[in-house]
């Protein structure tokens, strides 16, 4: 039930922001009817990269009072950028990768790795943006063409962007869409390369990004903490032969035996020791990654629920899979014995089809759950700031805050089972695959 | 537009998502109290077949962003 919950408030919170979005895009087309005259005369300086569609959506100071009472954002430089608050918008910027890793409000600086083809290498640091140290990671300064805009680094493809380092004025965001002011110009920005196809961001663009950004660091800081807890086990383990074990090693052996005997054995029989080590590598790097992404206010870090990472992890799991497959696995996938011929030609393509969903689904239910948790924690958050009106409504703004920190904490106590829950069932499901693959067939036939 | 077409997508795949993980998880209360000495397997195999139905619903969810 608490799955039940979890997708059906993802789905929620995701149709609460496709449902915004469309409204704004519905208002913004009444304004390009009637107001496209005052559009020349106050951004005459923007029309030299047009991009379509935009063009509409900047309306003058005139037609922004026509709208009467209600907080139509036009984005324009130099003007006030507060516009109305996006829960939705909100919850994707931090579940988000970011270039500097934050503690609370302060922002530390991280390694910039980023190449963009024709132009090259750029190796910095990401304090070159000039970003404040206590502040939501926006860069002061462009640096060879990248802007830091909100913790992540984005690159102007316009061509007449300045050269060296301008000075900054402002990041606006507005229809999906990102522009940096420098002067009283605007840019359009565009974010890294991703693998996904456009599902989750915007596909590949004009530059990747090979940084070691915050995911990358939670995931090293992790990485060192297991392998100290397990190394220094492994230690004890020598030297207190025979006793009962102490410390570390009594916490971490009732979860170690209990993967061993709940999942390796029940499902690999007699040749778990060979995978063992592979099962508890993906349990307790998944339940330490969703653990560290519950810590508040320390890296804010999302790695189990970034789809690269889990990505990794499913590949990972097909191919130990199918290369331990013996000769019964593929048998039973390619050419299932005992099932009539035109059975066969069917079963064959979702057998073939069912070695790829496998690792998809494993991929995908990890992203899909850590995401939703983390997003809904945020949408709690929003609440005070819907009701209170960004700080116009202060009843509204306090009294929703009690409530909203309630929500927020059994929020979180359920995220702390599902971090717990999902490493185990990703590790259970790996195993069932990999025990189905090496399972051998001598009673049947 | 499409937005609301997704979200009517995504939640048609929820309900039958919650049909059965929730089938799955009264069984499994229903089995622990008849046989409760045998808690341990029914918890690890009712997460399993959670999941599985879990992935299907998933796989749908996903289907929905693409298909927009």
């Amino acid at each position: 039930m608490i799955r039940f919950l979890q997708i059906f408030f993802f789905s929620l919170v995701l149709s609460i922001s496709l449902g915004a979005q469309g409204h704004n895009h519905n208002h913004q087309g009444d304004g390009h009817n009637h107001d496209h005259s005052g559009h020349n005369h106050d951004h005459g300086a923007h029309d030299g990269h047009n991009h379509g569609s935009h063009d509409g959506h900047h309306h003058g100071e005139k037609s922004h009072s026509a709208h009467g009472g209600d907080h139509s954002h036009a984005p324009t430089c130099g003007g006030d950028h507060h516009g109305e608050f996006d829960p939705g918008e909100t919850a994707f910027h931090h579940i988000a990768d970011a270039n500097v890793y934050s503690i609370g409000p302060l922002q530390i600086p991280l390694p910039c790795i980023l190449y963009a083809p024709k132009k090259g290498w750029d190796v910095f640091m990401s304090n070159k943006f000039k970003f404040k140290t206590i502040g939501h990671g926006d860069g002061s300064k462009a640096y060879n063409g990248y802007v830091l805009d909100g913790g992540s680094i984005r690159r102007v493809k316009d061509a007449g962007f300045p050269e060296g380092e301008p000075v900054i004025n402002g990041f606006i965001h507005h229809d999906k869409k990102s522009y940096v002011c420098v002067g009283n110009k605007m840019y359009e920005t565009e974010a890294k390369s991703t693998a996904d196809g456009g599902l989750f961001g915007g596909g590949i663009t004009s530059f990747y990004d090979f940084s070691i950004t915050k995911n990358v660091a939670s995931m090293i800081l992790v990485v060192l903490f297991l392998s100290w807890l397990f190394l220094g086990m492994a230690k004890q383990y020598k030297i207190r032969e025979g006793m009962a074990p102490k410390g570390k090693q009594s916490f971490m052996e009732t979860m170690f035996v209990f993967i061993q005997d709940e999942v390796a054995i029940p499902f690999l029989g007699n040749k778990y020791m060979k995978f063992l080590p592979f099962l508890m590598a993906l349990f307790f790097f998944i339940l330490g990654l969703n653990l560290f992404g519950q810590v508040p206010f320390f890296g804010g870090s999302n790695v189990t629920g970034n789809l690269g990472v889990t990505m990794v992890l499913g590949i990972l799991a097909f191919i130990v899979t199918n290369m331990n497959g013996n000769k019964h696995y593929w048998e039973h996938i390619l050419w299932m014995p005992g099932a009539p011929a035109w059975v066969k030609t069917i079963l064959t393509p979702v057998e073939v089809l069912g070695i790829f969903i496998k690792p998809l689904t494993l991929m995908l239910r990890l992203f899909a759950n850590m995401t939703a948790g983390h997003m809904v924690v945020i949408i709690f958050v929003s609440l005070i700031f819907i009701f209170g009106e960004l700080g116009e409504n202060l009843v509204g703004g306090y009294g929703t805050a009690v409530a909203s920190t309630l929500l927020t904490l059994f929020m979180m106590s359920i995220e702390l089972l599902v971090a717990f829950i999902q490493a185990f069932a990703f590790t259970i499901l790996t195993a069932s695959y990999i025990g189905a693959a090496v399972e051998e067939h001598d009673d049947h036939h | 537009m499409t937005g609301s077409v997704v979200a009517i997508g995504m939640g048609i795949a929820v309900i039958g998502a919650g049909l059965g993980i929730g089938t799955i998880g009264a069984k499994a209360m229903d089995a622990i109290a008849r046989q409760p000495e045998a808690v341990g397997d029914i918890r690890s195999n009712m997460i399993l077949m959670a999941a599985l139905v879990e992935g299907a619903a998933l796989i749908a969810i996903v289907m929905c962003f693409l298909v927009k």
